[in-house]
């Protein structure tokens, strides 16, 4: 991304953003509840057009792209939602086979169980899960059905939506430690957005800050751990003593 | 005391001065940002035509939500339309007009006014709320961001599916609203005023042209569209989490009320000849 601006009426909420994801690494976007965090994430998959400013991915400028060139883009990215973002219609089975991108393999019902299953014991859920409605699923379970359907179609990129929250610390735990298994067996790119500093510690190879619209700062856990930056440590100090940790 | 007042009441109208033209050019500037889309969004509908796989499962789908959900309530309403234009058309006429001429007024209110536009009016409250309210739910809920993001035509899926239904099984539901309203206007015109079957089939004859039926399926056929398509785009642009769909709703059941009634008007002009 470069020198993305994108205002909602007077409201400027990204103000210039240069942001950088190399190939193969989980890079987690932090910072504080509407600051444009989840807007950023939906200009990468073009969701949301710039008011100015380049989004490139894999060297194709986003909103430039006719809506067969971001239909096949989207099919490399997969994205989940903050709040699952299932289809309550359909079952679960059905949401997850939505995500097989592939026209050929989502017709073959025989690939369409195979995956399904595959997804939702990569996720820990068990395949019975597949015959039930999303309303009969709890928060975190809807979370893990998302990830599930953003994986089905083997996607290249993933794009996490702040996907620990709303969740206790104990499920928040077990999320953070999906996506690390999960970036350990699809070696995919990953952007995760998060306000949750210790878990965004713990998956990500670099950290980046999004502060007044802007990137602020982007480094390694351990660079932003020693960061000396007032702003950088009046984030952590906030998140860390709201968790009751320290470093 | 008078000055204060008359200082309050010109600083009033100078500033509903300043502000009269900025926000009626907000809401002329509103309006045609709505026409610009509408109008995008009917294109895109004829462009996802050529994505039938995806279409025409759903669409066989709705077209049973549509066509069976509605079936009661249409056979209803046609029901009491007819069997109140005949006991009115009996006030009216008894006494003035041969019997038979009763046939005819029931059967050409029905079929020219009465069935195509109460169903309308009626679908547009039952199948225009629940379109504008499931698909701004799923916009609110990022279901459509979802979808898009899966690569997915969120046109193909979910509007267009929905509109063919509307197409396809408003005529049906005409024709059954005009079969019912018919029935029902004979056995109340049969109770109340006694006339004959041989005198209601012969009046409704007397004055049937072909045409009449022509244009009953074509302004059903429009109407609906118009039932689909305007909750339909209501719904896909709703904004604003729960008010925001609630509004929606609303205004999807209002516009597509007000364009039938607009559309009636003009399809009469157009098509009956005077």
């Amino acid at each position: 991304m470069r020198g993305v601006v994108k205002s909602f009426g007077a409201h400027v909420v990204l103000n210039g953003v240069d942001f950088e994801v190399r190939s193969g690494e989980t890079v987690a976007l932090l910072g504080p509840s509407g600051t444009g965090k989840s807007v950023l994430l939906k200009h990468i998959v073009g969701l949301l057009l710039p008011d100015s400013g380049e989004v490139l991915v894999d060297g194709l400028s986003v909103p430039h792209l006719s809506r067969d060139s971001i239909t096949r883009l989207r099919q490399r990215i997969g994205y989940a939602f903050q709040m699952g973002a299932l289809f309550d219609s359909l079952t679960v089975y059905e949401n997850i086979r939505l995500g097989i991108t592939d026209e050929k393999l989502y017709r073959n019902r025989t690939y369409c169980d195979d995956r399904v299953a595959t997804c939702l014991k990569m996720v820990n859920l068990s395949p019975d899960v597949g015959r039930k409605m999303p309303g009969e699923l709890s928060g975190g379970m809807k979370k893990r059905v998302g990830i599930a359907r953003a994986i089905a179609g083997k996607p290249r990129y993933l794009l996490y939506d702040e996907p620990t929250s709303g969740l206790d610390p104990v499920n928040a735990d077990a999320m953070d430690a999906l996506i690390e298994q999960l970036q350990d067996e699809l070696r995919v790119t990953s952007v995760v957005v998060s306000h949750d500093v210790r878990g965004s510690f713990r998956v990500a190879d670099r950290i980046a800050l999004l502060h007044h619209g802007k990137i602020h700062k982007v480094g390694t856990p351990d660079e932003f751990k020693h960061a000396k930056d007032e702003v950088v440590r009046e984030f952590l100090d906030r998140d860390f003593q709201l968790l009751g940790a320290g470093f | 005391m008078a000055t204060v007042a008359e200082s309050s009441v010109s600083s009033r109208t100078a500033s509903l001065v300043v502000t009269a033209p900025s926000l009626v050019a907000r809401h002329v500037i509103a309006g045609f940002s709505h026409v610009g889309r509408f109008s995008r969004l009917v294109l895109e509908l004829l462009r996802a035509l050529r994505e039938w796989r995806q279409w025409v499962p759903r669409a066989v789908e709705q077209c049973q939500n549509v066509g069976y959900g509605s079936l009661f309530i249409v056979l209803l309403t046609a029901s009491f339309a007819g069997a109140v234009t005949s006991l009115q058309a009996g006030y009216q006429f008894t006494g003035s007009v041969p019997l038979y001429v009763m046939g005819a007024v029931v059967t050409e209110s029905i079929i020219l006014e009465l069935a195509p536009v109460l169903s309308a009016l009626i679908l547009a409250g039952r199948i225009g709320a629940r379109y504008a309210a499931e698909l701004g739910t799923m916009r609110v809920t990022e279901q459509i961001d979802a979808l898009e993001s899966l690569g997915r035509n969120p046109v193909s899926h979910l509007l267009l599916p929905r509109v063919i239904s509307g197409a396809v099984m408003v005529p049906v539901l005409v024709v059954v609203a005009i079969l019912a309203g018919l029935l029902s206007g004979y056995l109340a015109a049969r109770s109340s005023l006694g006339i004959t079957t041989y005198d209601f089939v012969y009046g409704s004859r007397y004055f049937f042209r072909s045409f009449d039926l022509w244009y009953a399926l074509i302004k059903a056929e429009a109407f609906g569209v118009v039932v689909t398509i305007i909750p339909c785009y209501v719904g896909f642009t709703a904004e604003a989490g729960a008010e925001g769909v609630g509004r929606a709703t609303t205004t999807a059941v209002v516009w597509s009320s007000v364009t039938v009634l607009l559309l009636d008007t003009v399809l009469a002009q157009l098509l009956l000849p005077t």
